[in-house]
């Protein structure tokens, strides 16, 4: 297993599945502990809609207009989100709930009206991703990484996911501590005089930059499932605010790695021919270790106020 | 009774707005809703003094802290701090918010919290030295906390977290000091602390103004009252402010005729 | 090109319009019935501030349909039966709504994380099952992945009339523990004296959002189901500030959106029947929002304004009464606009007349106000309200009388 056909097939998609991961599970603690777990559904829910009009604008299947679409539509559902909360005087998940439905439907209505027939862009492509089909086909073996040749032709979503785990762990530790402060004192953040409302927004851009760049790699189940499964194991392991984050990088990781090897090659053991979806497996093992961690975690009992 | 003016953006200065006293408040109007929180508030807190902020709930208390702060848009109003926009003296005032506005379960470490009180030092990336830490813990040992410089948050009692907060502000090492509601669901220890301290502070030449609830104790704790119900009732000498005409005036008929008699003694 | 079809089709769907199936009016009564019920009891889950865990019991049905499928027809049946398919994912709707009650009461995680947690979860393993059913290559076209999206087209009269009843019943046994759910998410502890079990009412709640979520999945698909539990009770809200208006509302906007996008979806090809319905839920819920008397936009911003315009009057006025000078723009250009104040700063004769009755009823008020026996009269004290409101001239005369001796300071 571990061959040149390893290389060719499983790595690339393996590496990419473990950087999108890591990539949503980062934002995904602060966003944990700022009781806004959900607002990662919600983005990854419109960026449907996002790359329908990023496509729709384009007229083609190119990556950039459509990340740029669902980038934007992912800051546009986060405003409206703020935005209707403050005028109706909603409750978050009310609001939220209200805006990534009709953005949603919106786009499920958009695409159906337009002729995307001669291209391949449906909902279960934007829900499921494919990950399988992320192979490096240069690839000959383990040399072929060390050859420049070769490495031009990685599947382009490996250097874009990874750069995206870049910036989102290099802002994450730039911003690390005005972060800890205002998630866990707003009131004390503002009178220290930090930017607290840009700190959440820069949260939530974060979070929307893993989306997008996750959701057409590995699609929006991933995403959901790694902004919260991954931290929520991990609170449940340890108090201290690092070493959740590590720690959910790990599950996150984990997730990635035992749900691809699982979905590519549990069915074969089991003497089935097809593989099964990378993306739902990888979501039911990051769910399995959440439960695990439920039920056994050092630190899962909640307060006694 | 006296009235303030109503001044926007800081752009009006009012006949004795050239002070430089630690807190000024000017007109001050405040609404959450369609009843305002506060109306032409004024208020001023002299240097080197510890004033009570006193009124029934939702007298407005802790909204005027919220407003100085900036928390809340006044709807008209001016507050200065030092003689400036308090924007621009932030780093001169330390803040302890309520204890129940925290979610104690954040995963962190006492220590953590008071390390929290130097950001504007330690800026971004500057790393914490054996220093910080020094001066978090000696923060921690002026409120009786040092021994649990390593515990989680989330074990402490009450009283302890409100002394951590108070260690926090220490470590702001500012002039003037915010607190609301600090001796709410506090054991007496505790409150017996963070009065001293909060005295040795006034001692050292900084402002200390307190939200207070306890009528009892405002006498033996503060040299100055402002009593505050939507408007501002009384301001001045604790001995001057707390009269049963102004109490009932702030409490209307929620203080008893036996309390009323209990502390004015 | 999309254009071109369009046009085509909205051509011929009009000439079509009178003549719509049989199936598709089954359909949208159905829907009617299911958005009627949804919107009564969408609005006590969200008077209880639980309006996601409709997501996380939607979602969570995948699983039970692929399970149900590849049980049914592993005992030789037809795996397309939709009372089976609904069956299961009721099953694992109600495991997913344990495990939400679980996570959140036997570990430290908050309801957001525990509803995010089951929701990712449960669809990522019934997306895993559906490609299972791929693989084993017994459901060729098994179809299960409509229920994403929902879909009425080539609905069987059967199906259209399990979903037609279905809607009925659950509108009405919303209707039937409306009281209960009411009480319960109002006023728990009240609930609870009055002997009400509230997690029985929450219980029946949850049981009734499942229903409506199960039966509205093969119209509106379990990604959007959420939207018609939700957009109905907070569009009501914008109309209303009693709970069992909203409810009555809530109830009729659901049941007409249900009935109108399904009306409006039959009509064109191109018009899915889900994304349709909660787009016009979400065009009654964004006009609320702006035009809604009181609490829509429109309306909170004018009295912002308005409001400050007051405020700065009030003051304004005051000061001038005090002599003190108006020293900000803003105050002396309203009091100047309403002929009260010269453009020096002076008061008018008209402003010393105004600004004397301000400063009179505010005396009044702090008169009103220190008097222990009048707390509920001072308690309408916002600083802009005349004292006449609140107070007979009988009283306001005995309060001038104890104004007249006490100079102001």
């Amino acid at each position: 297993m571990i061959g040149a056909e390893f290389v060719a097939l499983s790595l690339p998609p393996i590496l990419i599945g473990c950087l999108a991961a890591i990539a949503c599970a980062i934002p995904g603690n602060f966003l944990l502990l700022r009781k806004q777990a959900l607002i990662g559904d919600a983005i990854s829910h419109v960026v449907l809609p996002g790359i329908v009009v990023g496509f729709l604008v384009s007229g083609t299947v190119s990556t950039w207009p459509m990340m740029l679409g669902a980038g934007g539509a992912a800051l546009v559902a986060v405003l409206l989100i703020e935005g209707i909360r403050r005028v109706g005087k909603l409750e978050p998940g009310a609001a939220m709930g209200v805006v990534f439905s009709t953005m949603f439907a919106g786009g499920v209505l958009l695409l159906e009206q337009s002729d995307t027939s001669s291209v391949h862009l449906d909902v279960q492509h934007a829900l499921y991703g494919n990950l399988e089909s992320l192979i490096w086909l240069d690839a000959t073996g383990w040399a072929s990484l060390l050859d420049a040749q070769a490495l031009a032709g990685v599947p382009p979503e490996l250097p874009r996911m990874a750069i995206t785990c870049l910036i989102v762990t290099g802002v994450t530790a730039l911003l690390w501590r005005p972060l800890k402060i205002s998630t866990f004192d707003e009131g004390f953040a503002r009178a220290l005089g930090l930017p607290v409302r840009a700190l959440g927004l820069a949260l939530v851009i974060m979070a929307a930059m893993a989306a997008v760049a996750a959701f057409d790699a590995v699609g929006s189940i991933i995403v959901i499932a790694m902004f919260i499964c991954p931290p929520a194991a991990a609170r449940l392991m340890t108090d201290r605010l690092a070493h959740q984050v590590w720690l959910s990088v790990g599950f996150a990781t984990l997730s990635a790695v035992m749900g691809y090897v699982l979905a590519g090659y549990g069915p074969l053991w089991l003497g089935f021919e097809n593989s099964v979806s990378a993306a739902g497996m990888i979501a039911t093992v990051s769910g399995l270790i959440l439960a695990l961690a439920a039920v056994l975690g050092p630190r899962r009992a909640p307060r006694v106020a | 009774m006296t009235l303030g003016l109503a001044a926007r953006d800081g752009r009006i200065v009012a006949p004795d707005d050239t002070t430089a006293a630690p807190l000024a408040v000017r007109g001050l109007t405040v609404t959450y809703g369609e009843k305002p929180a506060l109306f032409a508030l004024e208020a001023t807190f002299d240097a080197g003094v510890m004033s009570a902020i006193i009124g029934p709930n939702g007298a407005g208390k802790s909204t005027l802290l919220k407003a100085v702060l900036g928390m809340v848009t006044p709807v008209s109003g001016n507050i200065r701090a030092f003689g400036r926009p308090v924007s621009e003296v932030l780093s001169r005032i330390a803040y302890v918010p309520q204890r129940a506005t925290v979610d104690w379960d954040f995963p962190t470490r006492v220590i953590d919290v008071v390390l929290m009180g130097m950001a504007r030092e330690l800026g971004l990336l500057r790393p914490i030295r054996q220093d910080h830490r020094d001066r978090a813990v000696a923060c921690l040992s002026r409120v009786g906390m040092e021994h649990f410089a390593d515990r989680q948050i989330g074990q402490l009692s009450g009283g302890q977290q409100q002394r951590v907060f108070l260690a926090r502000a220490l470590a702001q090492g500012a002039e003037l000091y915010l607190l609301d509601e600090p001796f709410a669901g506090v054991d007496a220890a505790t409150e017996k602390t963070i009065v001293a301290v909060l005295k040795s502070l006034r001692d050292a030449g900084a402002t200390v103004v307190v939200v207070h609830h306890d009528l009892a104790t405002v006498a033996s704790y503060f040299e100055r009252a402002l009593l505050i119900n939507t408007t501002r009732i009384a301001e001045g000498p604790v001995a001057d402010v707390l009269t049963s005409e102004t109490l009932q005036a702030t409490y209307g008929g929620r203080l008893a005729q036996a309390q009323l008699a209990q502390i004015l003694g | 090109m999309a254009g071109a079809s369009h046009r085509r089709s909205s051509r011929r769907s009009s000439a079509e319009m009178w003549g719509l199936g049989y199936n598709a009016a089954l359909v949208a009564i159905g829907a009617g019935l299911l958005g009627a019920g949804a919107g009564i009891t969408g609005s006590f889950l969200v008077l209880r501030k639980r309006a996601l865990v409709s997501d996380a019991i939607a979602h969570a049905t995948l699983p039970g349909i692929a399970l149900a499928f590849l049980v049914m027809v592993a005992l030789g049946g037809e795996g397309r039966n939709l009372a089976g398919l609904l069956t299961g994912s009721a099953l694992s709707a109600w495991f997913g709504l344990l495990c939400v009650g679980w996570l959140t009461h036997a570990t430290r995680l908050s309801e957001d994380a525990a509803i995010g947690a089951v929701l990712s979860v449960f669809f990522g393993f019934g997306i895993l099952l559906l490609t299972v059913i791929q693989s084993l290559n017994m459901g060729r076209q098994a179809g299960l992945e409509t229920f994403l999206l929902g879909s009425t087209a080539g609905m069987l009269y059967s199906d259209a009339l399990t979903i037609a009843i279905g809607g009925g019943l659950a509108t009405l046994a919303a209707l039937v523990l409306r009281r209960p759910m009411l009480t319960a998410a109002f006023d728990p502890g009240y609930a609870v004296a009055t002997g009400l079990d509230i997690r029985r009412v929450d219980l029946a709640m949850m049981g009734l959002v499942m229903a409506i979520t199960v039966i509205g999945i093969k119209i509106v698909g379990l990604v959007l189901i959420v939207a018609m539990v939700i957009l109905p009770p907070v569009t009501a809200r914008f109309w209303t500030d009693r709970a069992d208006r909203v409810v009555l509302i809530a109830g009729v906007m659901g049941g007409l959106t249900g009935l109108v996008g399904a009306l409006i979806s039959a009509l064109a090809p191109n018009l899915p029947t889900g994304p349709i319905i909660v787009l016009t839920g979400s065009l009654a819920f964004a006009i609320s929002l702006l035009i809604a008397p009181r609490r829509g936009a429109l309306a909170a911003l004018l009295a912002r304004h308005r409001y400050q315009r007051h405020v700065h009057l009030r003051q304004g006025l005051l000061a001038l009464a005090l002599n003190h000078p108006v020293h900000e723009r803003y105050t002396l250009r309203l009091l100047i606009h309403a002929g009260l104040a010269n453009p020096d700063g002076t008061a008018t004769d008209e402003g010393r007349a105004a600004a004397a009755r301000a400063l009179l009823d505010e005396s009044r008020w702090q008169v009103l106000r220190a008097d222990p026996a009048q707390e509920i009269a001072a308690s309408h004290y916002d600083g802009l309200r005349p004292i006449e409101t609140v107070l007979t001239p009988d009283q306001i005369a005995q309060i001038d009388a104890r104004l007249a001796p006490r100079p102001l300071p």
